[in-house]
């Protein structure tokens, strides 16, 4: 409970204190969040080499069916860990003049973040999904240019009316549950027939695909992170799209199992296709947040192959990966931000020659652009390679398609670095406060760290992943 | 407890205060001045209160459950005319009217 | 203390110290520091060289943690260093002490010395990590490590963005031979679920797996080598990466890394013994790369390129000779070709310090009186490539050819024809580079100097190791029980195909003259266009056949043409005018609906009280009709 609440206070804080407290203090504080995740984890750490959702908290809500249930395991742990480390990072990349709504902004959605990975409550994941996008609503809308307007409800829309036919998914389950309860518990002992857990199960896939987001649906994405402030941006990509994969793992798989064999293919196809998709528009682009947008594309897609490839080694490397990949991209976006802040632009054709003006600033920009494209002995490496191996092991030819994704990665990547970078330019820039790159140093420890024992964080997850993949089966295993 | 209330027929009441409902309604759909808007409202309430008076009275309701609705009602009521009539001040001293049908700001 | 984790941490270190604290340390410390930890290792493994020869089976194993596993693998960091790894360890640390020596004198007026070292310290670390790496995911470590360090040094001018180019490209052909590589790894999961060496290679042993995925999965291994080990269709980016300072070139771009490929083929020979197509695919790449390389080195004016086409060219003859199942020739030839080619690209280096980082050979010669050490010892590199008799790159040249004749006598003659066109392109360098009249207007003949010492020094060992190189595995009939380097590797290659031996004495006494004739048709040749009729190369492009030739095949404008261009068309047009017209317009579209319906709405919604209370009397009238007429 104390990990939802905990940002909730300190944006209060803010909000009460207004200007009397900077970000540095803010991004300080929030860090008691991640405290409290770690202090949890060894509480139940002999628990959860069960791998069964503990539960942590469990009161009722709006009536006895819809109660207030968190719970905890590796894979919320990982996830929550995630949000926590991301998020003082992301506070601390707020410019000064700004800092006052957008910090208690992205506080009550690092809240609601966290609700809805451990929500083990089917009505509790629906709202909390919904509450953590009214933060990053008002944070593009109110930090981004007018006309970004459109853009923004153009992204409301489109995640709510996905959201919407999650919510009917969830209703018809909990009408099928023959009981008053939304938990968990209940909702995955629900038995459908293949014509139910087809239309159920799209229901929540159409939820998960439109925020991955996979191709056909990711319409929002490139205009809505290129409008966005980078802070929205790095909590969009970093963390929220997380929320869409938790969701497969956690709540579509186990709950629909009947139809992951009907949906299989189809997503396989779209994956893959996203992956080529998202890393060919990416070799052209000139705008670096935009070229992010679709690497961000491409990246997800390979995650979401590899969820539905439904091996261990696709599951494990899918929580690595969203780990790795929400630590990199927020790292490129902080790249950005700092790029932007002191030179005033983004665009590449006008880059160049930054090298010269901070060495440690390129050597973390290095780090960060290595950890993307999966270069050994960094944290992108072992998670792509798990995925890879899973999708290659589903189909050879998929596998062989979502591995064009190292080179085309290795090629918009050094491209963007070496454009804005390398070469020989005049450009003026404002000097950079080391100060300033604390975060980005954190961000490339991070990457490093995971890049040499990437061991540690699959012990984490290893025995909830089996039991989930053993709920999954016997989901599944219903229908044959 | 005999009273003068079971002297005279519950159709009675129901008549008046469906009455005094009506006039409070077509009033508040009709009137445009605030203040009459919000007195019309008083009077619908009213009408109800009379008629939960009324039946508690002929229903023998020991508890007289229908009598605490009407205080409840009227405290509500109170409420209400204070807000609206604050309302109604801070409206009066931005435009100098009281005709409601000029306060369309919330279609935007 | 573990000799394998001295060995491999050293450069670690070295890269480490000279990373951090490089910028604050004095020139001739960071040098020191990167020249020593390098030196230590290259002390340290020869230090384990006694233990090695005195049991021919031992091994020493360093088995760290556990850096992955998933499914049934645990893929542990752990390192094997058996024969083979320790000869090649000793090439890699021997060769880049040397290369580390002379990057002292050669980098002293670079501002980023100590990155150089850092940088030069960081791929000896992934080298090690390539050839000690006890399974196949240690070794992908240290494949995509070196080519990272590759493309740190082929860049490291980065002010350039000729060189970041140059260096862009390098790691992307790189990384397409990498994804064959990650695809046999699959493969190999798939097939075996391990991924150790030791025990993938047993079970081949066992001759239960199809021949079939032995091809398929050998294949896609090659063509990881023929990434690295610059192999046509992959090898342009290995002239491009000349950009680099020239003791890179030396180091990574001709004794170590680009034989990682030849490497690997050794390391997996237990696998390509069984697999005939994936041996045919290699001896017909290697071979066309021989000769195409040769080729465009004949027409090339910078005296690093050709150079550099010269190296892929004799990387072209190691796979011929692993098509063949040699592995022990090539890996001689690897060795040889380390010693004579790090020589030749350290002189070639000289040559650069001494004319003020002039490349262009029509600008050079004469130089022969100017700088003598780095001529001599150029000329003995030259003559060890061209394989003037009982030099190292004769005995090991002579190796793979008389294996080709035993394979495929088709296979033989266009190899001898390289080994001409070799001779041809070698000697033209050296002939217009040292002889004939300087010709650079430029830059005065008199101010044209002789390398420091700190340079020529690793220049005389080389040329020592050039001349002595062949004593390492002597051919059949100079040593009867077999080479040094044939006998040495017998543990770790079981299968080794013993060519000399199923040929007769004396067709193996006209091939060897063949050879030496093969080598005097160049010298004459060579020397009757360049000294007697004193030509020089000229400044306008040849047309016809040769302007081909001098074009580079136009590999380059074809790979522009074929992958390049359509990708980036596409990349624009997707954006242009997929995401922006079409499909954007789709969202939009749904956009327009909503906003259509709510338009309806916004009629009734005028924000009037009146009409608010209106419709929510007309509806409680409608419920309370609903209600009565039930």
């Amino acid at each position: 409970m104390e990990i939802i609440l905990c940002p909730l206070v300190i944006a209060l804080l803010k909000a009460l204190l207004g200007n009397k407290i900077n970000k540095w203090i803010m991004s300080v504080l929030s860090i008691a969040t991640l405290g409290l995740v770690i202090k949890v984890y060894f509480e139940k750490v002999a628990a959860l080499n069960s791998g069964i959702w503990q539960t942590l908290f469990d009161k009722p809500w709006f009536s006895d069916s819809i109660r207030f249930t968190l719970g905890f395991d590796g894979v919320t742990y990982l996830l929550l860990l995630l949000t926590s480390i991301l998020t003082p990072i992301v506070i601390s990349s707020v410019s000064d003049n700004r800092h006052k709504f957008i910090i208690p902004l992205i506080l009550v959605m690092q809240s609601a973040l966290n609700g809805v990975f451990m929500a083990k409550d089917g009505l509790m994941f629906y709202i909390l999904w919904e509450l953590a996008l009214i933060p990053i609503y008002f944070i593009t809308l109110l930090y981004s240019h007018k006309d970004a307007y459109i853009t923004t409800i153009r992204f409301f829309i489109f995640t709510f009316l996905g959201s919407l036919a999650m919510l009917a998914s969830l209703i018809y389950l909990y009408l099928k549950t023959g009981s008053t309860s939304f938990s968990y518990e209940a909702l995955i002992n629900v038995q459908l027939s293949l014509k139910e857990a087809i239309l159920v199960g799209g229901g929540f896939l159409l939820a998960f695909a439109v925020k991955i987001p996979l191709v056909p649906f990711h319409i929002w994405q490139a205009d809505t992170y290129t409008n966005a402030p980078a802070q929205g941006s790095m909590m969009l990509s970093g963390v929220m799209l997380k929320m869409a994969l938790y969701g497969l793992i956690r709540w579509y798989m186990p709950l629909c199992g009947e139809s992951i064999s009907y949906f299989q293919p189809a997503i396989m196809v779209m994956a893959v296709f996203g992956v080529v998709y998202g890393a060919i528009i990416a070799l052209k682009q000139n705008d670096m947040k935009r070229l992010i947008a679709y690497s961000s594309l491409s990246h997800v897609g390979l995650i979401t192959a590899g969820l539905f490839s439904l091996t261990l080694s696709g599951f494990e490397g899918g929580m690595l990966q969203m780990f790795t990949h929400g630590i990199n991209v927020v790292g490129l976006f902080f790249v950005i931000e700092i790029i932007e802040y002191h030179y005033k632009s983004r665009d590449l054709s006008q880059l160049g020659g930054l090298a010269k003006h901070h060495k440690l600033f390129t050597i973390l920009y290095f780090v960060v652009v290595l950890g993307s494209l999966a270069a050994p002995l960094t944290n992108g490496f072992p998670g792509e390679l798990m995925l890879l191996k899973s999708i290659f092991d589903y189909n050879s030819l998929t596998g062989i398609v979502a591995g064009l994704t190292i080179i085309l990665c290795a090629v918009y990547m050094l491209r963007m670095f070496q454009l804005s970078m390398l070469g020989e330019s005049e450009i003026v820039m404002n000097k950079i406060d080391t100060v300033k790159l604390m975060p980005l140093f954190i961000i490339s420890a991070i990457v490093v760290y995971i890049g040499l024992n990437p061991q540690s964080l699959i012990d984490v997850i290893h025995p909830s992943i089996q039991h989930i993949m053993e709920d999954i089966a016997n989901s599944k295993g219903v229908l044959s | 407890m005999l009273g003068i209330f079971q002297n005279i027929e519950i159709s009675h009441y129901i008549y008046l205060s469906c009455v005094l409902f009506c006039i409070g309604l077509f009033g508040v759909l009709f009137r445009r001045n605030a203040i009459i808007l919000l007195m019309c409202i008083e009077l619908m309430l009213n009408s109800v209160n009379l008629l939960m008076a009324a039946f508690t009275e002929y229903m023998g309701d020991q508890n007289a459950n229908g009598q605490m609705f009407v205080f409840f009602i009227m405290v509500v009521a109170a409420a209400e005319a204070a807000v609206g009539l604050a309302i109604l001040v801070m409206v009066y001293r931005n435009t100098k009217k009281t005709d409601v049908s000029f306060l369309d700001g919330l279609k935007d | 203390m573990n000799t394998l984790s001295i060995i491999l941490g050293l450069p670690l270190l070295g890269f480490i110290i000279n990373g951090i604290f490089g910028s604050k340390i004095p020139k001739s410390l960071s040098g020191g520091i990167g020249t020593i930890s390098v030196f230590l290792s290259f002390i340290f493994s020869i230090m384990a060289l006694p233990m090695f020869i005195e049991n021919p089976e031992y091994t020493i194993k360093l088995d760290l943690f556990t850096f992955l596993s998933f499914d049934t693998f645990n893929l542990r960091v752990a390192f094997t260093l058996d024969r083979l790894s320790l000869w090649m360890t000793l090439i890699v640390t021997g060769i880049g002490t040397l290369i580390h020596v002379y990057s002292i004198s050669y980098m002293k007026e670079d501002e980023g010395f100590y990155k150089f070292f850092a940088y030069l310290n960081f791929f000896i670390f992934n080298m090690l990590l390539l050839i000690l790496g006890s399974n196949f995911i240690m070794l992908f470590f240290g494949w995509e490590g070196v080519g990272l360090c590759s493309y740190l040094l082929i860049g490291f001018w980065y002010k350039n963005a000729e060189y970041g180019k140059a260096a862009r490209k390098a790691f992307i052909m790189n990384r397409i031979g990498d994804l064959g590589l990650l695809l046999g790894i699959f493969m190999i999961i798939q097939q075996f679920g391990t991924l150790e060496f030791t025990t993938v290679f047993e079970e081949i042993n066992k001759g239960t797996v199809s021949v079939n995925t032995l091809n398929a999965i050998g294949i896609l291994l090659f063509i990881g080598a023929m990434g690295k080990s610059a192999q046509i269709p992959l090898f342009t980016w290995l002239p491009d990466a000349m950009a680099g300072p020239t003791p890179v070139s030396a180091l990574i771009h001709a004794a170590t890394m680009v034989t990682a490929g030849i490497y690997l083929v050794i390391r997996c020979s237990a696998l390509y013994v069984l697999s005939p197509i994936a041996n045919e695919v290699i001896i017909w790449t290697g071979l066309s790369t021989a000769i195409v390389a040769a080729l465009i080195g004949l027409k090339q004016n910078d005296i690093k390129k050709v150079l550099a086409y010269s190296t892929v060219s004799q990387l072209g003859f190691m796979f011929v000779a692993l098509g063949c199942g040699a592995y022990t020739t090539a890996l001689f030839h690897v060795t040889t070709h380390a010693f004579f080619k790090a020589l030749l690209f350290l002189g070639a280096g000289s040559v650069i310090h001494g004319m003020h980082h002039e490349q262009d050979i029509r600008k050079m010669g004469g130089l022969k009186s100017k700088m003598p050490i780095t001529y001599y010892t150029f000329l003995i590199g030259t003559l060890a490539i061209t394989g003037f008799p009982f030099l190292s790159g004769f005995f090991s040249k002579d190796e793979i050819l008389t294996i080709a004749f035993n394979h495929n006598i088709v296979v033989y003659i266009l190899l001898v024809g390289s080994a001409l066109l070799t001779g041809i392109y070698m000697f033209r360098l050296l002939f217009v580079t040292f002889f004939g009249e300087y010709r650079n207007q430029h830059y005065a003949f008199d101010k044209v100097h002789e390398s420091p010492r700190l340079m020529t020094l690793p220049l005389m060992i080389l040329a020592v190791l050039s001349i002595f190189g062949g004593l390492l595995n002597l051919p059949h009939y100079l040593q009867h029980e077999g080479g040094i380097l044939q006998n040495w590797l017998k543990p770790v290659i079981g299968l080794t195909h013993s060519g000399q031996h199923e040929i007769s004495f004396n067709t193996e006494m006209i091939l060897v003259s063949i050879a030496v004739l093969v080598f005097v048709t160049a010298f004459i040749l060579t020397r009757m266009r360049y000294i007697s009729r004193k030509q020089v190369p000229q400044e306008q492009t040849p047309t016809g056949v040769l302007g081909i030739i001098s074009n580079k095949f136009y590999f380059d404008e074809i790979y522009d043409l074929i992958f390049v261009k359509p990708f980036e068309t596409m990349s624009i047009w997707l954006q242009q005018v997929f995401e922006l017209k079409i499909v954007s317009k789709i969202s939009y579209g749904i956009h327009d609906i909503l906003r259509f319906f709510g338009g309806l709405n916004k009629k009734i919604q005028n924000g009037n009280i009146e009409y608010y209370l209106m419709f929510m009397v007309i509806g409680v009238l409608i419920l309370l009709g609903f209600n009565f007429f039930n």
